[in-house]
């Protein structure tokens, strides 16, 4: 079956199926897809383990209490959902330093974790000032036409777009 | 009958997690799992990202409205806080930049084998836990420019439909020009 094998469909396909499971989010479970409150649940989750039940006392935890609920279910059906479609398409594999990083960085995979570990911390730390991530504001709430999804979902471009010329643009 | 089913908390859980499998698969099939094919998209070689998201939108913004119409889920936009939205947004763009993946991609790559797109999960568990101790701090300023969960039609006074009209055609338009020039 060529659809099943295919490591690539049609963008427009992709996007009017996500399309598609923000309406089922929205029917079934009167929830807008989003991804990145799960990791400041989850980094609760594991501050507890440390400190205890204090952590509670944070007033962000409060609103954001550490525990598993539809979002962080969620973000792990997507590395289920993402490795289930690698496996199939054959395009499954252990990938260190992706190419366009190896052009700008060199091959140390070290250096590529130590970037990761940063670029990821800059990202859960912008997401939750900015109250959403790629999905949450990128797609539900610019769904929504809410007026500061839209703002959101501009500036993580504008921002990705500078420094993406800056680090890989061949300056 | 749907506002019951909303009630039972187990089974909720079970369909967040059954529609993540579905948006993990459509993630990694759109490509958007791959550091490179989204850092193309940041560099502006490639558009295959926007054209999924600006799909999505267009999708999501019609099926969603007629839903809130006819059924009970009201529409949930966020606050628009703008002042952390412009910061916090340009900090993810760097951030998106550097991972060359996002939340959502981020948990997906590391499904398709990325280690180091564990790491960036690693980092993003790292950035909220230390957002959330930073959060006393800036409680002022995080609260200061808040405008309430507005939306675009409301802010301009105009009806809903014609907004959603006239952002499908903008959108739908920018990806057929994309097409026309190559890309």
């Amino acid at each position: 079956m060529d659809i099943i094998s295919s490591e690539l469909w049609s963008p427009y396909v992709v996007g009017a199926a996500i399309g598609i499971l923000v309406w089922i989010g929205f029917i079934f479970s009167n929830k807008a897809i989003g991804c990145s409150t799960a990791y400041a649940r989850t980094a609760g989750m594991g501050e507890r383990l440390v400190r205890g039940d204090k952590v509670e006392d944070k007033p962000y935890y409060k609103e954001f209490v550490p525990k598993i609920d539809w979002e962080w279910m969620l973000v792990l059906g997507v590395v289920i959902g993402a490795f289930i479609s690698s496996t199939l398409s054959g395009s499954f594999r252990i990938e260190t330093v992706p190419r366009i990083w190896q052009e700008s960085f060199g091959s140390s995979a070290i250096l590529r974790y130590v970037g990761a570990l940063i670029g990821g911390s800059l990202l859960g730390f912008g997401a939750r000032m900015a109250g959403g991530c790629t999905s949450g504001h990128g797609i539900s709430g610019t769904s929504q036409l809410s007026l500061g999804s839209w703002l959101a979902f501009i500036f993580f471009f504008i921002g990705g777009i500078l420094t993406a010329v800056i680090l890989y643009g061949g300056f | 009958m749907l506002e019951d089913l909303y009630k039972k908390k187990k089974l909720q859980l079970f369909f967040g997690f059954l529609i993540g499998i579905g948006f993990g698969f459509l993630l990694d099939r759109g490509g958007a799992t791959d550091f490179n094919i989204i850092v193309d998209q940041l560099l502006l070689r490639d558009f295959r990202v926007l054209k999924i998201i600006f799909s999505a939108i267009i999708t999501g913004m019609i099926g969603v409205h007629v839903i809130v119409k006819y059924l009970p889920p009201r529409l949930q936009p966020k606050p628009c806080r703008w002042k952390p939205i412009v910061l916090g947004g340009l900090i993810f763009g760097v951030g998106f930049a550097v991972l060359g993946l996002c939340p959502g991609t981020a948990a997906g790559a590391m499904g398709t084998g990325a280690v180091h797109g564990a790491f960036g999960v690693l980092g993003m568990l790292l950035g909220a836990g230390i957002f959330a101790s930073f959060y006393t701090y800036i409680e002022d300023f995080m609260s200061r420019s808040d405008l309430g969960p507005i939306t675009i039609p409301e802010t301009l006074g105009i009806d809903r439909w014609l907004v959603i009209l006239a952002f499908s055609i903008i959108l739908i338009s920018v990806m057929l020009f994309l097409e026309i020039i190559g890309f």
